[in-house]
Parts: structure tokens; sequence; C-alpha cells
């Protein structure tokens, strides 16, 4: 198969794109051998492929990304504020349903979120209204400031009622005292018992 | 390629986490999601709008749109062509809408179906990347760009600066495979055609430049 500069220029792109098939392929290196002009042609539009390709040729007006930022922040926002218009609405449904359908048939509505650590007791005893904070990426709920936060970059306040709600856990270190309580109380199941009972039995060995 | 990421595969994984938890309800997260990308998608909205205010709106726009979407985006896709792909919906929209307002003429979408000569065949040193460091050069770069006709411009844009696939070029702009072949080829001579014109000219005459005779 032999091809001219004609064919060469039609197919130029689809061959930077390795979209030709194997015997145009070899016929047109074989042509960029022998064609100065071709050659020439050819590295010139790979230049153009790969500067263009670059990064830097992608400008943005100063402050793009700091506007963009603070769209997307009133977005999040917005997006937060419907769904508590939805949920306003949903509560007296809710509230209707609980009168008609007797306590019996509401309570099972109420289905507890899932732990986010199967391996961690309930908070039961901490104040619902506790400023707490949860990180990205973690499970745990803390104290503001408390040493063991990962990602202390990226954390997000909210209510120890909220963040129970949302399955995150007590910390063992800043909610010590309430987890200890919890295990104290009559209402404690024994799986919380149990963990309150080791952490006691770590204390104990940590002061020995 | 001259940027390149410390370890893709961390990076990927990073972002596979960060849109699990965008999805769960982080909305507050989307911003660390999206700015590896939020150039790209500038970029995107600019080449089919050509203006700088109503680029960075629409960015903007698409932006709040994909994040009210997020729980569409199905991990087999790419994030960042799904991001551009709905960047160039809106761009079209918004277009499209400004068109109908303004009665402009209707877009021509016949491609062109005579062979493109190459103007030019002066054996141009090529470019180093490094150059692109120099403000002029970038500039003369993006107005050669900007002088292209639309349909040569937005196909040359996304396959070659957003590096979408011709497949997701053609179902972004909603033309034919057969379409964005032909364009790029066009765009990717023309500008061609276009800098090696501004070679001799002297727009990169800063750089080291021995005067060679043409090879023919």
């Amino acid at each position: 198969m032999v091809v001219n500069c004609q064919q060469v220029w039609k197919e130029i792109s689809n061959y930077i794109e390795g979209d030709v098939d194997a015997g145009l392929r070899v016929a047109m290196d074989e042509h960029f051998g022998t064609c100065t002009r071709c050659k020439s042609l050819l590295e010139g539009t790979r230049n153009v492929v790969q500067l263009y390709g670059d990064e830097r040729m992608i400008e943005v007006p100063t402050g793009f990304g700091r506007r963009l930022e603070r769209r997307l922040a009133q977005g999040a926002r917005v997006r937060r504020s419907n769904w508590s218009t939805w949920s306003a609405w949903l509560v007296p449904v809710a509230a209707l349903a609980l009168i008609t359908g007797g306590l019996r048939w509401a309570n099972s509505l109420t289905v507890p979120h899932p732990l986010q650590s199967e391996h961690a007791q309930p908070g039961r005893n901490i104040p619902p209204d506790m400023v707490v904070v949860v990180s990205a990426g973690a499970k745990d709920f803390h104290v503001p400031g408390c040493d063991v936060i990962h990602n202390k970059d990226k954390i997000r306040t909210l209510t120890a009622k909220e963040a129970i709600r949302e399955g995150y856990v007590p910390c063992v270190r800043c909610m010590r005292k309430y987890l200890q309580i919890a295990s104290i109380s009559p209402a404690s199941s024994e799986p919380v018992a149990e963990l309150s009972a080791n952490v006691e039995a770590e204390d104990r060995a940590r002061t020995r | 390629m001259n940027v390149v990421l410390s370890n893709p595969e961390q990076g990927t994984t990073r972002e596979q986490h960060l849109i699990a938890q965008v999805q769960r309800g982080q909305a507050e997260l989307f911003y660390e999601l999206v700015r590896p990308y939020e150039r790209r998608v500038y970029a995107a909205a600019l080449a089919i709008l050509r203006n700088e205010a109503d680029a960075e709106d629409v960015a903007q726009e698409a932006m709040l749109k994909a994040l009210a979407n997020i729980r569409q985006f199905r991990a087999e896709a790419r994030f960042s062509t799904w991001l551009i792909q709905i960047t160039v919906n809106e761009a079209l929209m918004r277009r499209r809408r400004e068109r109908t307002r303004m009665t402009e003429a209707i877009d021509d979408h016949r491609d062109d179906e005579g062979e493109y000569t190459p103007r030019d065949f002066a054996d141009w040193r090529e470019i180093p990347s490094e150059a692109l460091e120099r403000k002029e050069v970038r500039q003369k770069l993006a107005e050669a760009l900007a002088s292209l006709d639309r349909k040569y411009r937005e196909v040359f844009v996304l396959r070659d600066m957003e590096q979408l696939n011709i497949q997701e070029t053609a179902e972004a702009l909603g033309i034919s495979v057969a379409s964005v072949k032909t364009r790029l080829l066009r765009a990717r001579l023309m500008l061609r055609d276009l800098l090696a014109g501004g070679w001799e000219q002297g727009w990169f005459s800063r750089l080291p430049f021995e005067k060679g005779t043409k090879p023919w």
C-alpha cells in the first residue's frame, strides 16, 4: 500500500489518535520517512496537540475558585434548607399518623440509624444539645478540641443528638465520663456494660 | 503531560471516597471534589460561550447541577468526564436561549466536505512546552484558538484540551463520531497553520531560534 501527500493530510489526525489500521499506518510511516513536508506537518500537528493539552493553557479569571466555592456553599445550604422545609411539612403528617395509627405503629417507624462503628457503645447519657464535632471520614464525635480528632481541618460542628442520629459514636477519650455513666445506668444494655467494664479495666491497669 | 499526580491511584481512591461522602449528603465536601477540575470546566464553558462572564456563570451552574445530581453518578464513568458533559450541556442550553432571544442566525452544522490543504509547510521548530510559562505565548495560542470557527473550536477543546475521547466528544456535542474526526483534523491543521505563520512573524522570537531553510 502506497499513500500520497493528500491521503496523508486527510488521515494525519487519525494517525495521531492511533485510529488507523495497521496497513495504513505502515504506509504512512513509509511516507513520513521520505516526504519532509508531510513529516514537518506531522510534527507541527503533534506539537499543537501537545501544547494545547497542557494544563497551563487553561487560564481562569482571578478569584474564580473563591467565587465558585462560595456559590457551592450557598447551594449546599439551599439543599439543606429545602430538606428542612420538606421535613417541616412532614412533621404534622407524622403527628397525624401517630394519632390515627397509635403509638405502637408510630414506634415501628423510628428505625434507629445503624452505628457507623459496630465496636462502640451509644452515648445515651450525653446531653443532647452538647456541641460536638465530627470529621470527614471518621466515625466518632468529639468534644471540640479533643486530641484524637482525625482530619482536624475537615471538621463539622453539630449537636450530640444530631451526631448520634447520623450514626456517629462517642469518642472513648473525650466522652469517657458519659460512657462510664452509661454503664451504670439501669437502662444500659449488656454489651454497653461489658465495653464500659473493659474501659474501666484499662484504667485500672494504667493506674497500676 | 507536564502535570503529573504523585500517585494517580491514590488520587482516584481519594476521589471515590469523596464522591461516596457527598452522595451520602456531605455537600460541604463537594468543592474539594471538583476543585481539581474547575479549570477544565471553565475552559469547556468558555469554548462554547466565548464570553468570560457567561462561562464562569455556566461553570458554577453546571457544578451546582452536578451536586444536585451526584447520586446519579455511576462509578464506571470518569468523574471529570461526567462533570464536563454536564457543563457542555449547560453551555449549549445557555447559548440556545441567548440565540433565541437575539434571533441570531442558525448554526451551520454542515461539515466542510472539501479537503483541507495545509497552507504552510515551514519546518517550524517544535515550540517547547516550557514556552507556555510565558504569558504572551499562551495569549497567542489562545487567540489562534479563538479565531477558529465555533464548530472546530468546540471539538478541539473537548478532545485535545479536556481530554474527552472521540466518542465522548460526539455525545457531549450531539454530533456524529465521523463529524468529530473531520472537525478535529481541520482544527488541528488550521491551528498548526496559524502558529506556523506566527512563528515566522516572530511570536516566539525570544526562543532559541535558528533560521532554517525550507526543505523543498
